[in-house]
């Protein structure tokens, strides 16, 4: 057991995995010596050579079409996109190819590969540095859409990533990299090490995809949220003093429904965090399935919180990110009635 | 006002124009090919399979071919092959267009939904089927069915898929034509355009990684040369000196749009090897003995770890694109019979008769012979079912597959849809 931040314990899971599976290659751009600009692949290439990490050309439509070719191969690809942002030139690829390899072909050929890639906002990285794009793939059959909120989880959710036979797209929100974050951006960042679920074990375990984490146990309300907006959404809640539960759902697909219908069965009220933009986004799903699911345990409409619908705002940030003011306003406006 | 606005543009600089190409002949036009300056059988060198790709760059203008106007086969490229493998590629291209005739058939007799022919290109796949070992991996376009046929995949189960029948591997869930085989080395065919060509030069490198010996072939066409995806193969595969053949079927069509949309009027397809500094070849897409020759000479380059090699044959689509495809509205009806490198299967009959292995009364036989064969899997894929009938029984099975498992809200979906069906 050691304490590690997340990038130390994504770092960890490629490690435990280069060293049990031969077949785990690990490539991206800037990932080889240099350990990628995040460091997430630090000291793979010294520890496992040139050939199973290595640098690749700035071309993610060609980082993702050879991983596709490796795992037709029989390899297990983890490849890094640098940004969230620049994942758009592999999109084809990954929505064209990748989900749909193993069903075109009956199972025939599977797409055994993790797309990591850092994602989200709060670091001033303008529209090109801070996108949530995961309803791009959430929509998408035959992808599974992972994202961590703790360096435990992290690792334990990589390495079942890496280990799940299908493709696997791994946001890591990057804001929360070296601390949870609270939304308040004026304040000094928490290192991870003063944070429990920061003490993660050095060799193998797995956190199962498909699984929530019901983060803060509560009787008045539900709050969904994902990535950076846990911390963010657990703060407001302590700020406010609401009795809420809060479940990090961990993997947006397959989605963990059983947790979230029990919470808001529970609780009769539920708020939608997302830090993306507001229209088809995620949140709008979760919604959705609430009112259908849970509709006559309801005491007042589901409430959405997101980014807002503009591209991402550089010297704006601040207006943009759905921090503690937005979140205020909106429990109380589900609190109301 | 327009920012285009023409009073605004500065009258002492020369008038900017946009050149749109247009092919040399539309319908009711005569078709002349003459300026295409085909060079002779044996003009061109051949390298050494160890040679810097430098040397193989003149290459990439010229045009490798091995049969000439005698029907002989000159060096230096004549593989000098076995009167029986001469045969059995002759075989599978008659088997090729005759199974293109039953089908393109089946389907106007609306037996199924889509049907594409190879019509002048069945060289092409054959002779670089022949040219590979049965273990190396293709990662085809649609209009490589001679691979299949050439692999020995029995044409029954690819009339299974074109019917979406019950006999479909594919369970229905495919376009007719996008075949997939992993035992004969046939990658799932994608009807997005080149995606393909960089996903084989990333089972190259897979099997470079692992220190394997077999290698891949990409394959793409000359209008998708256009794609990203051609340019992300070139370049990881000039990068990590990936043991790829990567081959660009010039067919100087593009549903419509001749080779000149894609770039043709500036350079040769093969020209792109130059700039990516790996080995560039253009050969014959007509001449089954050139295509064998330069898919042998860079499959064994790179498999002795000297390196990919782009192909361009250079070869003509004598059908339409695809059965939704009228050719009459774009080109001359006749150009196909004006295209100056001929037939690849009257050419390479032609050469087996001059070699007494050969002669007319034996070709009439297998034709009719290719015939009954495909008529026979025809009748046995039919008892299967065809595609009117389909898409009505197990509907629980659409959901199949899109994950190892199925999740609740697929199965969910399932329950609803099968109870829909009701």
């Amino acid at each position: 057991m050691a304490s590690m931040n997340m990038i130390q314990a994504i770092n960890s899971a490629h490690k435990v995995m280069m060293a049990r599976d031969p077949d785990v290659v690990v490539f991206g751009e800037d990932i080889g010596y240099f350990g990628g600009v995040f460091r997430a692949t630090e000291g793979l290439q010294r520890e496992f050579g040139s050939t199973r990490a290595f640098d690749a050309p700035i071309s993610e439509g060609g980082i993702v079409a050879t991983a596709v070719g490796m795992a037709a191969y029989g390899l297990k690809p983890v490849i890094e996109i640098q940004f969230a942002d620049y994942i758009y030139p592999g999109y084809d690829q990954i929505v064209s190819e990748v989900a749909k390899i193993r069903y075109r072909t009956a199972g025939e050929w599977a797409m055994p590969m993790v797309i990591r890639s850092p994602y989200g906002g709060g670091i001033f990285g303008g529209q090109t540095h801070s996108q949530s794009p995961e309803s791009l793939f959430t929509h998408i059959a035959g992808l599974k859409t992972v994202i961590p909120s703790t360096p435990y989880d992290a690792k334990g959710l990589l390495i079942a990533a890496i280990e799940d036979p299908d493709p696997v797209i791994f946001f890591e929100p990057k804001r929360i990299y070296n601390g949870p974050f609270d939304g308040h951006h004026d304040r000094p960042v928490t290192p991870w090490a003063k944070h429990s679920a920061s003490e993660v074990p050095d060799g193998h375990y797995t956190v199962p995809l498909g699984k929530a984490a019901v983060v803060r146990k509560g009787e008045a309300l539900t709050i969904l949220a994902y990535g950076t907006m846990v911390h963010v959404a657990l703060a407001a809640v302590e700020a406010q003093g609401v009795d809420a539960e809060v479940i990090d759902l961990r993997t947006l697909v397959p989605l963990d429904i059983a947790t979230i219908e029990a919470s808001v069965e529970k609780t009769g009220r539920c708020l939608v965090v997302q830090e993306a933009p507001r229209t088809s986004g995620f949140g709008a799903e979760l919604a959705a399935l609430v009112q259908e699911r849970c509709f006559y345990h309801l005491e007042s409409p589901v409430e959405r919180v997101t980014g807002w619908d503009t591209p991402y705002p550089h010297s704006y940030e601040w207006a943009y990110f759905p921090g503690p003011k937005r979140l205020k306003k909106a429990l109380e406006k589900v609190m109301a009635d | 006002m327009s920012d285009k606005d023409p009073s605004k543009l500065k009258p002492n600089r020369p008038q900017l124009a946009l050149h749109v190409p247009e092919p040399p002949f539309r319908p009711g036009d005569t078709p002349d090919f003459l300026s295409l300056n085909i060079p002779a059988a044996g003009e061109a060198a051949r390298p050494d399979v160890t040679a810097a790709p430098a040397d193989t760059h003149p290459l990439t203008t010229q045009l490798v071919r091995v049969l000439d106007d005698q029907h002989q086969a000159v060096d230096p490229w004549d593989p000098k092959l076995d009167p029986d493998t001469l045969r059995k590629m002759l075989r599978d291209m008659v088997t090729v267009r005759v199974f293109d005739d039953r089908m393109y058939r089946a389907q106007r007799q609306g037996k199924t939904s889509f049907y594409m022919k190879c019509t002048g290109e069945e060289a092409i796949a054959v002779a670089a089927a022949a040219a590979l070992t049965q273990e190396d991996m293709h990662f085809p376009t649609y209009r490589q069915q001679g691979l299949l046929v050439a692999r020995g995949y029995p044409l029954k189960d690819m009339m299974c898929q074109i019917y979406s029948n019950k006999g479909d591997k594919l369970k229905g869930r495919q376009l007719p034509i996008m075949y997939s085989d992993k035992a004969h080395g046939f990658f799932s065919i994608s009807g997005n355009l080149g995606t393909q060509f960089p996903q084989a030069v990333g089972w190259a490198m897979a099997s470079a990684i692992k220190g394997d010996s077999r290698i891949a072939m990409g394959w793409i066409g000359d209008g998708a040369t256009a794609e990203g995806d051609f340019h992300a193969g070139m370049t990881f595969a000039a990068v990590y000196n990936v043991p790829v053949v990567l081959a660009v079927v010039n067919n100087q069509w593009a549903i419509s749009s001749f080779s000149g949309i894609a770039g043709a009027e500036r350079a040769t397809f093969a020209q792109r090897a130059v700039g990516y500094g790996i080995a560039g070849l253009r050969v014959d897409g007509n001449d089954a003995l050139a295509v064998y020759a330069a898919v042998r000479w860079a499959a064994d380059r790179a498999r002795s770890n000297n390196g990919p090699t782009l192909i361009e044959f250079f070869t003509y689509r004598a059908a339409g694109h695809s059965t939704s495809d009228d050719p009459s509205g774009y080109r001359p009806a006749n150009e196909a019979k004006a295209w100056p490198l001929g037939d690849p299967i009257e050419r390479l009959k032609a050469h087996l008769i001059a070699l007494g292995e050969w002669d007319e009364e034996r070709h009439s036989a297998f034709a009719a012979e290719a015939d009954a064969t495909v008529r026979a899997a025809q009748k046995e894929a039919e008892k299967l079912g065809i595609l009117p009938q389909q898409g009505k029984d197990d509907i629980g099975s659409m959901f199949e597959d899109v994950y190892a498992e199925m999740p609740w809200h697929i199965a969910e979906q399932r329950d609803q849809a099968v109870d829909e069906a009701r």
